[in-house]
């Protein structure tokens, strides 16, 4: 990409957008996302909801370059995203990451880095001092040296953040952040990712507790394989809209904390 | 003592199987922290197996001649792990099932081939290595090929190390993640290879599993697992050519069984996740189990 490289686009008078036109994917004869379009930008903190295969996972790995899509386009800051853009951080499932890998916080915090050092170069003092600044924005520093699943689950989501954060992303995509978090834990990450949003990334969050959205976000996907309904939570994130997308369970799933 | 514990190596053939021993030691034990960070010993096992129908077609082709074993036998294992990715995409069948049937199949109809070629190797140097017998150009293409992987792996350390974590993750940050894929495995057969005339394709996958995976039972540091892995390759692969030359024992399985040994040593006394450890700690490590 050919625009500036910064972390927050706070001081900007112009929002980046990230926009979504007729996305179609699918896995072999699966269709697993048809003609969803919707956009949103930085500053914003953005809850997909929808129930089991709805897409959700598909379409944050879609937005990261993760995989083919079929038919449509996805722009971020008006252009393409290709591959893999050093803009955009994708935070994988907890329960998809191996913790018994042999690698301490700090080491997969420096990953982040990598758009800026390739394969050989050695870390640089700036390379250095923003994976410092990472750790110590999620308050990791005195674990910096813990194997990763000797850490607490809040902790690894955080370690997840701080590497985005070492990359200096702008659109942080999160894969059900929230599941297997204790109730301190919920909590706290929830206030890091307003802050983030404060501080203007965007951040895009697959969800699954329906108490929780109004808290935590400000606007909201909804998803079935096809869009439901997109834009602010107070407007969209009404129980009209939640019956169509998970039918009449919609009344089971709330009641689950 | 001295002369004792160096006798050995009066003897010309002994000092060629130490130099081949270190250097396919080193190889091996630093290409086994990938295979075992990987998760694919299976499939590095399953190749191992394709290189003797390979090497059989190979002499049966073009003669018994250094290259032609060497390009037969690499042949055979890109053969057969593309074949068995083709048979995966192509049908209901796993890769690992796909896998399993195309080396199976290619390894009897190698022994079929090889017992009825007229070569001075014995099956059992084929199987088991014969690693006294080795000659000059055995031990170059051991130097050449240690040196290249070495190379490679060290170079590539960062991406590889990045995708073999989470390969997702990597793809997002940049890594050409299927690219180091084929690589990877591209490498770990040409080490495969080189152990072959030391080891023999039955015995080649442990020196290219147990070295990192002892050393993943004492560590959690990756620098520590690759270059652990690779001390401990070297060492026990030195050592079991002077043990095996005292009691009398073929030395290739010796290297193998040594490293077995000492594998079930760190599985049972490692003070972080060792058998006994596991056993008093049990009560704290069963929520950790459950996830």
């Amino acid at each position: 990409m050919t625009h500036e490289t910064h972390d927050s686009c706070a001081h900007c008078d112009r929002h980046h957008e990230l926009v979504v036109e007729n996305l179609d994917v699918r896995y072999r004869a699966v269709r697993a996302l048809e003609d969803v379009s919707f956009s949103t930008s930085c500053g914003s903190c953005v809850a997909l909801i929808g129930p089991n295969g709805a897409g959700k996972s598909t379409l944050l790995k879609a937005i990261a370059g993760l995989l083919p899509l079929e038919n449509g386009r996805i722009l971020w800051r008006g252009s393409r995203v290709g591959k893999w853009s050093r803009e955009i951080a994708y935070l994988p499932q907890r329960e998809d990451v191996d913790w018994k890998f042999p690698i301490t916080v700090r080491g997969v915090v420096r990953m982040g880095r990598y758009p800026n050092v390739g394969w050989w170069r050695p870390f640089s003092k700036a390379d250095d001092a923003a994976v410092d600044k990472a750790l110590e924005v999620m308050g990791l520093m005195e674990l910096e040296n813990r194997q990763i699943s000797q850490l607490s689950g809040g902790q690894q989501q955080r370690v997840f953040l701080a590497r985005a954060i070492a990359q200096e992303a702008h659109a942080f995509l999160l894969d059900e952040p929230f599941t297997g978090l204790d109730r301190t834990s919920k909590a706290a990450l929830a206030t890091l990712l307003r802050d983030l949003a404060s501080e203007g990334r965007l951040v895009v969050a697959s969800h699954h507790d329906l108490d929780t959205v109004k808290d935590i976000y400000d606007e909201v996907l909804l998803l079935k394989r096809r869009k439901i309904a997109s834009g602010p939570v107070s407007a969209i994130f009404t129980e009209a809209n939640l019956n169509k997308a998970f039918g009449s369970l919609a009344g089971v799933g709330r009641g689950v904390a | 003592m001295i002369d004792w514990l160096l006798e050995p190596l009066r003897h010309e053939f002994n000092q060629r199987a130490l130099l081949a021993a270190l250097m396919i030691g080193l190889t091996n034990g630093y290409a086994s922290a990938f295979v075992v960070l990987k998760k694919s010993a299976l499939k590095v096992g399953s190749l191992s197996h394709a290189l003797l129908p390979g090497i059989a077609v190979a002499i049966l082709v073009a003669g018994f001649q250094d290259w032609s074993v060497f390009l037969g036998a690499l042949f055979a294992a890109l053969l057969i792990g593309l074949g068995s990715l083709a048979v995966s995409r192509g049908s209901r069948i796993d890769q690992d099932s796909a896998l399993a049937i195309l080396y199976t199949a290619a390894f009897s109809g190698g022994i079929i081939l090889l017992r009825r070629l007229q070569v001075a190797q014995e099956m059992d140097e084929w199987l088991f290595g014969n690693i006294m017998g080795m000659r000059d150009a055995d031990l170059w293409t051991n130097f050449w090929i240690s040196l290249g992987a070495l190379g490679l792996l060290t170079a590539l350390h960062r991406p590889l190390l990045m995708s073999l974590f989470d390969a997702e993750v990597a793809a997002t940050l940049g890594v050409p993640v299927r690219f180091l894929n084929y690589l990877l495995l591209a490498i770990l057969i040409v080490v495969l290879i080189s152990s072959l005339q030391a080891v023999g394709c039955m015995l080649a996958l442990g020196l290219l599993v147990t070295p990192a995976a002892t050393i993943y039972l004492l560590t959690d540091s990756t620098n520590t697992l690759f270059w652990g892995g690779s001390l401990l390759g070297g060492i026990s692969a030195a050592s079991a050519v002077f043990i095996g030359w005292w009691l009398n024992l073929e030395q290739g399985p010796t290297i193998v069984l040594l490293l077995g040994a000492i594998f079930l040593l760190a599985f049972v006394f490692s003070p972080k996740y060792g058998l006994i450890r596991h056993l008093v700690s049990k009560p704290t490590n069963s929520t950790t189990n459950i996830q």
